[in-house]
């Protein structure tokens, strides 16, 4: 049986689970964090004041209810929250009977489990440093639990020198170990809630709701320089009908390839786009080639196969002028379809602007120039509209933001009998100056409207561009009028603090692309590297395997040069007690020369004469005072020519 | 050659190795001691590793506990042990009732002088028999062991310095027999050694039964050594070469200790000291002028057995148990 746990040792437990529960906190259910810390600060109080702990039947309680919780909050017992809420729970009741080692043992064991499922939530820099801490700590702990007597500071140290040792196998694992696409296990199914997004309908309010977020939606790299901003339409969900409020992508029949004439040079970039849980992939209107594993819808969406869950890194290419070929008859009878019995003045107006004009060019000319001279504000937190919401916009609020101005302008568009779809997506981006990519968040949300001319095909009009020029050309912060909320960080006074960031995510991002996003293509490119290129798994397994191997035989090495005596004479006699221990006479670890000696002495009755005779110079070169050089040649010499 | 007269002791500065290097056990020095271990033989038979462990702690300047049952031999050891070395010896036998006065001595009025005169009491001796010290109260204990450290006593406010050598050794009960006030941890470590002596072998306790009365054989004895030259052997011990390898080899020992989670506590520099000073005299008295990893193991019962407490553990494992297991744990570096 081992002693109970010292009060030092349990504290240093006390901090790393702590540290382990503490990202999780703001996830748990309020009671089950109360629990813990009451179960935390129950045993702490045990363990100062040397009280009993809680009796067994109470624990059994504890348990039932817990589970019992558990499952009216998430209705299961499975899954990542609630998994996760019951580790946290049995982690605080285990620690109420923590009265051996072996049990705190089990409590440091549990908490390294629970600090690893932090990856869960979050990998980001801030999340592995404070891991590490965790772990650093949990390992002190572990540390302390086996040698109760030493002091705490020497445990983080040893803590520390084991997980430096480690550094290098780690490495060699990150590099080596052969990559599969995708995360090796599956995540449970509510894993992805609560990600931030465009979404697959679009009503008033919806982008400005997404436009008080700092989040990063994206960043692109381009080979090159970037275009301007006012060219980076970055293309995502496209909707086709219209019910009075919201629009929707609609089935659209018939709806043709998607093929156009490029009229400009492509550019080329890379996107890395953070996971939203929606199959979209962006690109710049309009896409010149399609990322493996995706497909080019005919109205030129990128989707993915699968919801995007993990940050995805494609490279794309796109053509920024362009003549999209024919729409089909039923897709433009889509496109010009309206519900009826909405916005009166607004189909007057169009069937005003409709009757005047000789072309369609000029209809949508009009309606751009009506956007520009009508007096539209943009403002993030437009008046609430009523059941005809494009009539109470134009001629009532006029404030409004994309998404007013778009599905005014698509509606007033069908309502002139010009076939329209409006576009969601981004507008602009931020360029990084530390790394030379471009971040796109999801305050930058824009919706669009795209128009079909004969002749010209699908043509992009964005009439929040014509109303409020600075949107565009400068950003969402020189749109909005002062005084009304923005998004910390696109707050143009803080420049400092914008340096820090640009630094802060250029290094966030170092970290997405070279170590989260080091998957299968940035292997093979190391081992290209390298010069080892169509490396298959097995050899991958074959180097893992032998630079591990020469990781642990260098420390050994390491380890074994400084356990080899300084002393010569030492080291001669330890060569004299091998010979002996070939001939079945070993000395015991604790044996000390004279004792040796006289043992050796009566096995090998022949040789007792010198065996003493060697035993007898080594204790005067080693215990006694002499510092003879001489005695050591002597010693070595007897020792080469000794045989038993 | 002739022993290098060392007149002054001081605790504070340890005295540099000769540099010869051969400050050790001198022919006559050794004579002498082995004299000394062949007459006590004599008297308690059978326990010669004991008699030497009690000689080198004495050569050690330190104090002496033997603990085990009544009957064992404890007092004749320490009687013998006084005689052969010519030391003043007197024998304070504890009792439960007695006060530190009757230890240390008291002041009485004289008539003739017309003031109070010091009467000192048994404590001013060069060898004290402390008999059966666990069965005075704490008080008086501790009159006893101030002494000891101090080589001092302090009575009505006037210090008093003890005769050269002092030396104490105590016998004490097992502490789980009736009427003991068992001696604290902190009183424990002012011994150098704790000694069991254990009962005789058959041999020997048949030469005991048939041999002559003790008492007799006691009063006959000789002192085998001068004071004088037991001060010098004090001093010829304190030479006595440790080398750096065998520091690394105590320090193992004492590190281990403190590691281990087999004990409450581990071993104190000063028993670590304790370790090297016996270590030195055992050296001495095995005629070497050098201290040997063996040396260092015979004294570590004797050293660590009382300053250690293993964690209980179910079984009840006595010091020399310990200690052994201490021997084997800790390799020799």
């Amino acid at each position: 049986m081992n002693p109970a746990p010292t009060l030092a040792n349990l504290l240093v437990l006390g901090v790393g689970i702590l540290l382990a529960a503490a990202p999780h906190v703001a996830r748990l259910p309020w009671w089950v964090s109360a629990l813990a810390l009451g179960a935390l600060g129950w045993r702490a109080w045990a363990a100062w004041r040397n009280e009993r702990m809680p009796r067994r039947w109470l624990l059994y309680a504890l348990v039932v209810f817990g589970i019992g919780a558990v499952f009216l909050s998430y209705r299961t017992l499975f899954g990542r929250d609630a998994g996760i809420t019951m580790l946290v729970l049995f982690l605080a009741l285990k620690l109420l009977e923590t009265r051996t080692q072996r049990d705190v043992i089990i409590v440091t064991f549990l908490c390294y489990f629970l600090s690893l499922t932090n990856f869960f939530y979050s990998q980001t820099i801030p999340t592995g440093i404070l891991m590490a801490a965790t772990v650093l700590v949990l390992t002190a702990a572990l540390v302390g639990f086996s040698g109760p007597t030493r002091p705490v500071a020497r445990n983080f140290r040893t803590a520390g020198m084991l997980l430096a040792q480690g550094i290098p196998v780690m490495l060699i694992l990150f590099l080596f170990f052969p990559r599969v696409p995708g995360p090796l296990w599956g995540m449970p199914s509510d894993a992805y809630s609560g990600m931030t997004g465009l979404s697959e309908s679009m009503s008033p309010g919806d982008i400005s709701a997404l436009s008080q977020s700092d989040a990063i939606a994206f960043r692109v790299k381009f080979d090159g320089a970037p275009p301007p901003k006012k060219a980076l339409y970055w293309r995502g969900p496209v909707f086709w009908e219209f019910d009075g409020r919201s629009w929707r992508p609609g089935s659209v029949p018939n709806p043709g390839d998607p093929q156009f004439d490029p009229l400009s040079p492509p550019v080329t970039y890379s996107v890395t786009v953070e996971p939203h849980n929606r199959p979209w992939l962006f690109a710049l209107d309009l896409p010149g080639r399609v990322p493996p594993g995706a497909q080019l819808t005919a109205d030129f969406q990128l989707h993915a196969r699968r919801p995007v869950r993990t940050r995805l890194r494609y490279d794309m290419s796109s053509f920024l002028e362009y003549r999209t070929a024919g729409g089909s008859a039923e897709a433009l009878a889509a496109a010009r379809a309206l519900p009826s019995g909405f916005n009166p003045k607004a189909l007057a107006l169009a069937g005003q602007w409709a009757r005047g004009a000789g072309s369609d060019e000029e209809i949508v000319l009009r309606a751009v120039d009506f956007f520009r001279r009508a007096g539209f504000g943009y403002t993030l937190s437009p008046p609430p509209l009523g059941h005809d919401s494009v009539d109470d916009f134009i001629f009532g609020t006029k404030r409004g933001f994309c998404e007013h101005f778009s599905s005014a302008f698509a509606y007033l568009m069908r309502a002139a009998g010009i076939p329209a779809r409006v576009v969601t997506g981004y507008q602009g981006g931020e360029i990084n100056p530390v790394d030379g990519y471009i971040t796109v968040r999801q305050a930058d949300a824009h919706a669009w409207v795209e128009v079909w001319l004969a002749g010209r095909g699908w043509t992009r009009v964005d009439p929040t561009a014509a109303a409020v020029p600075l949107r565009i050309e400068s950003g969402l912060a020189a749109a909005v009028p002062r005084g009304e909320p923005l998004p910390f960080l696109t707050r143009p006074e803080l420049t400092w603090l914008r340096t820090l960031r640009f630094n802060w995510e250029a290094l966030a991002n170092y970290w997405n692309q070279w170590v989260l996003g080091y998957n299968p293509e940035r292997q093979r490119g190391l081992f290209n590297r390298l010069g080892m290129p169509d490396t298959t798994w097995q050899t991958m397994a074959q180097m893992l395997f032998w630079a591990v191997g020469a990781v642990t035989v260098a420390f050994a090495l390491w380890l074994l040069r400084k356990a080899r005596p300084r002393d010569a004479a030492h080291a001669i006699w330890l060569t004299f007690c091998a010979k002996l221990a070939r001939r079945g006479t070993a000395r015991g670890a604790a044996e000390g020369p004279r004792n040796f000696a006289d043992r050796a002495a009566l096995a090998h009755p022949r040789a007792a004469a010198r065996i003493r005779a060697i035993a007898s110079l080594y204790i005067d070169l080693r215990y006694g005072p002499e510092r003879d050089h001489g005695g050591v040649a002597r010693l070595r010499a007897l020792v080469r020519g000794f045989r038993a | 050659m002739i022993l290098q007269p060392v007149p002054q002791f001081d605790s504070k500065s340890v005295p540099p190795s000769s540099p010869s290097g051969h400050a050790g056990a001198t022919p006559i020095a050794s004579a002498a001691l082995r004299r000394v271990v062949e007459q006590t033989s004599k008297v308690i038979l059978g326990k010669e590793r004991q008699i030497r462990l009690a000689l080198a702690c004495l050569l050690s300047r330190g104090h002496l506990l033997i603990e085990d049952l009544p009957g064992v031999g404890k007092t004749t050891l320490a009687h013998v042990l006084a005689r052969s070395l010519g030391l003043g010896f007197h024998r304070i036998q504890f009792t439960s009732d007695m006060l530190p006065a009757d230890i240390i001595g008291v002041s009485i009025y004289d008539r003739e002088s017309a003031s109070f005169k010091f009467h000192p009491g048994p404590i001013f001796s060069q060898l004290v028999l402390a008999d059966e010290v666990n069965r005075a109260t704490p008080k008086t204990q501790s009159a006893l062991l101030e002494a000891m450290e101090e080589h001092q006593v302090t009575a009505e406010g006037e210090s008093r310095r003890l005769p050269e050598p002092f030396f104490v050794i105590a016998t004490q009960n097992p502490s789980h027999q009736v009427g003991t006030f068992p001696l604290p941890e902190s009183q424990l470590d002012r011994f150098q050694m704790r000694l069991e002596l254990g009962y005789p072998d058959r041999a020997a306790e048949r030469a005991l039964l048939q041999g002559v009365d003790r008492r007799d054989l006691i009063a006959s004895l000789e002192p085998c050594v001068t004071p004088a030259e037991l001060l010098a052997l004090q001093g010829a011990v304190r030479q006595v070469h440790v080398s750096p390898a065998l520091v690394d080899y105590v320090q193992a020992l004492v590190e281990y200790t403190r590691r281990s989670p087999d004990f409450v506590n581990g071993l104190s520099p000063r028993a670590a000291l304790a370790l090297v000073a016996c270590s030195r005299a055992w050296a001495t008295v095995e005629g070497r002028d050098r201290v040997i990893p063996e040396d260092v193991q015979a004294v570590l019962p004797g050293v660590a057995g009382h300053r250690l407490h293993p964690v209980v553990n179910g079984v009840r494992r006595t010091s020399s148990d310990i200690a052994v297991g201490l021997v084997e744990a800790v390799p020799i570096p």
